[in-house]
């Protein structure tokens, strides 16, 4: 399950747009121009279950979305969706690692509060016993001039 | 028969005869005969890995994907309160403030302590610096990696940050720090492997209570830890899949 965006959480002149989530989920989010900065020295790094539902994050993670812990744990990964990613990018990701292969790729996130943020986002499957049990994405601080390239070519992929 | 126990080359190395003292210890608990061999450098280590000779290791998270997916060794414990991180640091005379500051062709100095200069060569990437743009100045200790920057040999260097944080204050106030890692779930491990598995439950018990006798904390002491904290299965897993995502 996946809510809608909440006006009330959002920090600062917003604009609206409904996203078409994996299995026919929409979601309306509220997006601002606002972007925090990535954390120097840090990794932000969340688990996901086969299905891509939230299983772990760690406290950088909790700190960069804004959201809590509690409302992480069991929500899809694309409650971080932003609506400048194409979705593209993310077809890419799971073709990649349903395959059992690594995804590395530059991605804007969306917070809770509207704002977002750059990563450089790496995923890789969790194989136990030779079975997929999960996934875990590891991001680390993006390079400005990776992050400028991809805001010229990701608007071309829609 | 002996089994081999071996220690990262990494080591502190003021901590050698604590790992000696740490050896007859766990012989003298578990009744089992253990030989320590302390290798020179990572390459011989790990050729000793691939010919099947070790037994026990205090390994350093670069290796421990090796060891668990290849060598069939297994976690027992790690050092509570410890976690490897690594410092980005200039002299302090460099106007720089920023790694995204730092230009390309700079002078990188480095030891050869492979999960360091991995999470150091990460925190260079938000300045487009990677190993093909940057000149390398192998070291053989962070000594030597804070004196090339002193000496204006080199422009930026890559230091545990444990080592950073010991060397005398005289250097430090020369130093400047760019980026600190806060990581916190890499840490070296204590792993058992073939030849040893059946005793792995003998092991980390001995470990678990090496807190509780007064010979157990001396031998604690004299490696510098608090205590020995348990690693299961899952946990290290975790970490293996972590240092997966940061290798590309
Ligand atoms: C481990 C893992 C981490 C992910 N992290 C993100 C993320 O940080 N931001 C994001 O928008 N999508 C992330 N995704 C992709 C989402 O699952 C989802 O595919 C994406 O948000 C697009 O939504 P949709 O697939 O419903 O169209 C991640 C997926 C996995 C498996």
């Amino acid at each position: 399950m996946i809510n809608d965006m909440n006006p009330r959480d959002i920090v600062g002149e917003f604009q609206e747009t409904v996203l078409n989530l994996y299995g026919g989920m929409q979601r309306k989010v509220f997006y601002t121009g606002i972007e925090t900065p990535y954390p120097d020295g840090k990794l932000i790094v969340s688990t996901t279950d086969p299905t891509g539902i939230i299983t772990h994050v760690n406290q950088a993670f909790i700190d960069m979305s804004g959201y809590t812990e509690e409302e992480l744990i069991g929500a899809p990964h694309s409650i971080l969706r932003h609506p400048d990613m194409p979705s593209a990018a993310f077809k890419d990701l799971w073709d990649t690692v349903k395959k059992g292969e690594k995804w590395q790729g530059f991605v804007k996130n969306l917070r809770k509060d509207g704002g977002y943020y750059w990563v450089k986002a790496t995923v890789v499957p969790n194989i136990r016993k030779g079975v997929v049990v999960g996934y875990t994405s590891v991001r680390r601080k993006p390079s400005r001039t990776k992050v400028e390239e991809c805001m010229k070519l990701y608007p071309t992929l829609f | 028969m002996s089994f081999l126990f071996t220690v990262s080359p990494d080591f502190t190395p003021d901590r050698l005869s604590g790992w000696y003292i740490f050896n007859t210890w766990l012989q003298k608990q578990t009744g089992v005969a253990i030989h320590l061999e302390m290798y020179s450098g990572f390459n011989s280590q790990r050729e000793a890995i691939r010919q099947d000779e070790v037994n026990l290791i205090y390994v350093n998270p670069y290796d421990a994907a090796m060891l668990v997916r290849e060598k069939g060794f297994l976690p027992l414990a790690k050092p509570v309160g410890e976690s490897d991180e690594a410092i980005i640091a200039v002299s302090a005379s460099n106007p720089v403030s920023d790694v995204a500051e730092l230009a390309p062709g700079i002078r990188l100095a480095f030891t050869d302590d492979p999960d360091v200069k991995m999470m150091g060569m990460i925190m260079l990437e938000p300045g487009d610096l990677d190993a093909d743009n940057m000149q390398s100045m192998p070291c053989d200790t962070y000594v030597q990696v804070a004196k090339h920057l002193l000496r204006g040999e080199a422009d930026v260097g890559i230091f545990l940050a444990e080592a950073y944080d010991g060397v005398s204050e005289m250097i430090k106030k020369q130093l400047k720090i760019l980026v600190r890692s806060q990581i916190s779930v890499i840490h070296h491990s204590l792993m058992i492997g073939p030849g040893l598995l059946d005793k792995r439950e003998q092991f980390q018990q001995c470990l678990l209570g090496m807190t509780e006798d007064e010979k157990g904390r001396g031998v604690l002491e004299s490696l510098g830890f608090k205590a020995w904290e348990k690693v299961d299965d899952e946990e290290m897993e975790f970490m293996i899949d972590l240092m997966d995502t940061l290798t590309i």
